[in-house]
């Protein structure tokens, strides 16, 4: 009788596993889906995410030549307008460049390197900031002063300058720019790693885990990671738009991607000197493409923000 | 107050020290500075007198503590490329990048807080949403995109305003500026609008978020049972204390404005420390670089300083520590 | 006795996207002159939704959907939100639960107090002044002149609360609505600051409704008290009424629940389970599922809220027989 007694209590309070589709249910009916639905910027983030995603995976199927395939360009085609400027021209829809380059074929290949750039950037920089926030928080002592220090130093200085800086070191070249912008970026996840590790650590059932003797990385991948992961994936979405940004931003001042690999900042770069000569597209084009990227990334990462944030609720 | 400040000097130095480390890394690593101060087809002698001046025979460290002991001095070499001492380059040039940035700064505050209290206050009217999406494209656009959109529709489609160079300076309150004469006002325009976009975003956003966390709290609740109108709730509750950790946010600004005025004088050959650099970082000029940065340092640091006196002064709940 | 304010069938609804909350579901009371009536009733059984609802503070998704309110013959109801902040603050205040966030950490106490002689009043600033003084001496807090200057983060719990308390009676209100004034202080305290209001109350002759979750306390200051659950009055009566012959079942098990020293139980009584999911209230009788006097026709007829005896409400079907 006590026995069944216990068993009845366990089995009521263990909740049962949940297949993915259960998951997924319940998902459509929680009340983020719902304020999802609801939030017409949201929808609006998720389609421009959605379309320059595929421009980036298929587009390249599409376009009339290879940027990047010198043989395919023809100086013959160079300074031609858009094609709602010039009738004439109807196989360069945004135009040509000073070297008969299509701008159109030319924003899709950038974006790929941009896109490549921001997000593998984000994925280097969070598991580097996770890694450290999460030993910081979790062992404290020396290592954190140090790590929690060089974060408040690295935080009082602009991002846009260190990676100016750090650029300046390395050079030129996509891993450089991967290196620069994981060492500018680690900080924010460092921080709020620690920060959720220390509340969770001090919380009871912490203390449980460790009185039961569970391994400290088994009660970190169990137990501090998934109270951290909502935050991450808040901040990382609004990380690959700044990285976007700031690679552009690098690149057009000539400190970001090689010449042989043009991102779309650098193509801005490219045009600039052939604005004051009229020929505004080659530059504002690629330059209208990244503000698509990072406002559609940032339309999202709003949402989510608000969503996630319990200051507000 | 003398703790704080001892605290503060202490950070200062900490911060100094690392940041000169990395410059003095960063130096030696940048290109060859012999072969900018020697002419190719310099002859033996003359390549071991410039490593002699230049110091390059000595250890590491010792180089260290020589580059510690003139940059004390305000000494950080002489400019490869213009031939003049490093730092007096730069400040020559200072006073045109805080210009500009003090003018972007200010349209910053006046428009950021301004939009931000409305969105804030009413969050469901329309002009609200628009503001909000105008700012979310605000901190999306890039900066340098920006300035070329505007000069080709201000100063080359319709040739309403100069796009290159500033203007003539005048004398305002023994103050060289643009903005004493009409030609400076032009020429400052573009830029300062420019420089001002990104951050009149963060600031709308930033007030908008606070309104609207104060707006939730249980004194305005308080208030409101007191009879207090919800105009002067606003205004007066909670305005004053969404704006304190603002001042907070003023300081990053400043510092962010700082660093993308490179950009902005890039684009519009402003004649300030922001494109001295670029220039610089682009014909490996380390002089420059390194005294660039550690100026900078200092002026973050600063920053940081007035910051917290400020946040001091407005907010009572603080004391120095 | 003149009734100084009076509730008929009032509703205040709360749309939330999993459904409709009816915090408060049809409430009919009254507050005499003079008189302290206590609201009781546990968590989420919507007290304080009441008491908002009275001064119409209340934020969306809420919204009072019908009802009078009825304050000296107006109703306020259909007050505009003009209208209605000419009334708070002046003839009816409110104290809030939570001394350390009510009140405004930037505001000195001085500026918080003056703020409402301000908009009621008509006294010059040196009139203020000694108002501010007189009120912070009325509630007890040691040193007022030099204690006007200072910050709320610079007096403890207790001491906001009695701030509080002086910002309420800056202007003589008619009416006080404190809700939980107590909950969030020391126990030692709690029951200082209770009597001092009770004082203050009698002394100015206002009203008062006391919302609490305490039976305990609210029995001792109350004249008469109102049992809410589940957004309704379950029992209405005098306090000696309730507390020797209440007729609900969920009275008595609130009774039940209060420890009492004298009566050396082994361990108290509770009432079973928990208050029901707001958004799935039972059929019939919202007390229900966890009455132990329920009878089949509980289950599927709502009880009306009716008088028993003279000045005795209670809206139950089965309504206990007997003394306590």
């Amino acid at each position: 009788m006590e026995n069944n007694k216990a068993s009845n209590i366990k089995s009521s309070f263990v909740p049962k596993k949940k297949t993915f589709s259960e998951k997924f249910d319940d998902f459509k009916k929680s009340e983020g889906f719902y304020n999802y639905k609801k939030s017409k910027s949201a929808i609006a983030g998720t389609i421009i995410i959605i379309f320059i995603v595929g421009v980036a995976l298929l587009g390249p199927l599409f376009t009339v030549q290879d940027p990047y395939d010198i043989a395919s360009l023809s100086l013959m085609d160079a300074y031609r307008a858009p094609s709602f400027m010039d009738p004439d021209n109807t196989q360069f829809l945004l135009g040509t460049d000073q070297q008969g380059r299509d701008v159109l074929s030319a924003i899709v290949y950038g974006s790929r390197v941009s896109l490549y750039i921001g997000i593998v950037a984000t994925l280097m920089a969070s598991v580097f900031g996770i890694t450290l926030g999460l030993i910081s928080g979790y062992y404290g002592g020396k290592v954190e002063s140090i790590i929690m220090r060089l974060a408040d130093i690295q935080l009082s200085f602009p991002s846009l300058l260190i990676a100016l800086f750090l650029m300046t070191i390395f050079g030129r070249g996509v891993t450089n720019i991967l290196l620069a912008l994981l060492l500018v970026g680690w900080v924010k996840y460092a921080r709020t790693v620690r920060g959720a590790t220390l509340s969770v650590k001090s919380s009871e059932y912490i203390e449980a885990a460790r009185v039961i003797g569970l391994p400290s990385y088994r009660i970190i991948i169990k137990h501090i990671l998934p109270n951290v992961l909502t935050s991450i994936v808040v901040l990382s979405t609004i990380q690959i738009g700044n990285f976007i940004l700031t690679e552009a931003t690098l690149s057009f001042l000539g400190l970001g991607v090689p010449v042989t690999e043009p991102s779309l900042g650098m193509l801005c770069s490219n045009g600039f000197v052939v604005l004051f000569s009229g020929m505004w597209w080659v530059t504002v084009f690629p330059g209208l493409y990244i503000m698509l990227i990072v406002f559609g990334i940032n339309l999202l990462g709003d949402f989510l923000r608000d969503e996630f944030n319990p200051k507000l609720k | 107050m003398i703790k704080f400040l001892i605290k503060r000097i202490w950070q200062l130095v900490i911060v100094l020290f690392a940041v000169s480390l990395l410059v003095f890394i960063m130096t030696s690593l940048v290109g060859d500075p012999l072969s900018l101060l020697v002419k190719e087809n310099a002859s033996a002698s003359q390549i071991a007198e410039a490593t002699e001046y230049l110091g390059l025979d000595q250890p590491a460290y010792h180089q260290y503590f020589l580059f510690v002991k003139n940059a004390l001095n305000g000494d950080f070499g002489v400019s490869y490329r213009y031939q003049q001492s490093a730092i007096h380059l730069i400040i020559e040039r200072m006073p045109a990048t805080l210009e500009l940035v003090v003018i972007a700064m200010a349209l910053s505050i006046v428009f950021g807080i301004v939009f931000g209290v409305y969105a804030g206050a009413y969050p469901n009217s329309f002009l609200s949403k628009t503001i909000m999406n105008l700012s979310i494209a605000g901190i999306s656009v890039p900066s340098f995109w920006l300035g070329m959109l505007m000069i080709y529709i201000f100063g080359i489609k319709f040739g309403l305003l100069p796009v290159s160079g500033r203007g003539e300076v005048g004398t305002i309150l023994g103050i060289k500026t643009s903005l004493a004469t009409i030609d400076g006002i032009k020429h400052v325009i573009l830029p300062a609008l420019t420089l001002s976009m990104g951050s009149v975003a963060s600031i709308i956003r930033l007030t908008r978020a606070g309104i609207q966390e104060n707006m939730v709290q249980d004194y305005v609740k308080l208030a409101r049972a007191k009879g207090v109108k919800n105009r002067k709730i606003l205004f007066g509750h909670v305005l004053k204390n969404t704006l304190i950790p603002i001042i907070t946010i003023f300081g990053l600004q400043l510092g962010s404005l700082i660093a993308y005025t490179t950009i902005t004088e890039t684009i519009f050959a402003w004649p300030g420390m922001g494109k001295l650099i670029i220039d610089s970082i682009n014909s490996s000029d380390t002089p420059i670089i390194s005294a660039y940065i550690l100026l900078v340092a200092v002026i973050f640091v600063v920053i940081n300083f007035v910051v917290d006196l400020l946040y001091c002064v407005i907010d009572p709940r603080i004391e120095l520590k | 006795m003149e009734k100084l304010l009076e509730v008929k069938n009032l509703k205040t609804y709360f749309h939330t996207f999993k459904g409709v909350v009816k915090a408060v579901d049809g409430v009919d009371f009254y507050v005499n002159k003079g008189e302290i009536l206590g609201i009781v009733g546990e968590s989420g059984g919507g007290k304080s939704i009441t008491g908002f609802s009275l001064i119409k503070l209340i934020e969306s998704p809420g919204k009072i959907e019908t009802g009078e309110i009825l304050f000296e013959g107006n109703d306020l109801v259909k007050y505009s939100e003009r209208e209605m902040s000419k009334i708070r603050g002046k003839d009816i205040v409110m104290i809030f639960q939570d001394p350390m966030t009510s009140l405004n950490p930037v505001y000195t106490i001085k500026q918080q107090i003056e703020e409402s002689l301000i908009l009621h009043t008509n006294l010059n600033k040196k009139e203020r002044h000694e108002r501010c003084v007189e009120l912070l001496k009325d509630v007890g807090i040691p040193n007022p002149e030099n204690r006007l200057t200072n910050y709320p983060h610079q007096f403890s719990g207790g001491m906001r609360q009695r701030v509080v308390i002086a910002i309420a009676l800056a202007v003589n209100p008619k009416l006080i609505i404190a809700d939980e004034p107590t909950t969030a202080l020391d126990v030692t305290i709690q029951a200082q600051i209770l009597k001092l209001m009770t004082e203050l109350v009698k002394k100015q002759g206002c009203s008062m409704i006391l919302i609490t979750h305490d039976l305990a306390v609210v029995s001792e200051i109350a004249d008469r008290i109102n049992v809410m659950y589940c957004g309704k009055i379950v029992e209405s009566s005098k306090v000696s009424t309730i507390m020797n012959h209440c007729k609900h079942p969920y009275t008595r098990g609130l009774l039940n629940s209060i420890p009492d020293i004298k009566d050396n139980k082994d361990r108290l009584e509770t009432i079973d389970g928990i208050v029901p999911n707001m958004f799935k209230l039972p059929k019939g009788c919202n007390f229900y599922p966890r009455c132990n006097k329920r009878m089949e026709e509980c289950e599927n007829k709502e009880p009306e809220y009716r008088e028993y005896k003279e000045g005795h409400y209670i809206s139950c079907h089965y309504p206990i027989e007997g003394e306590r």
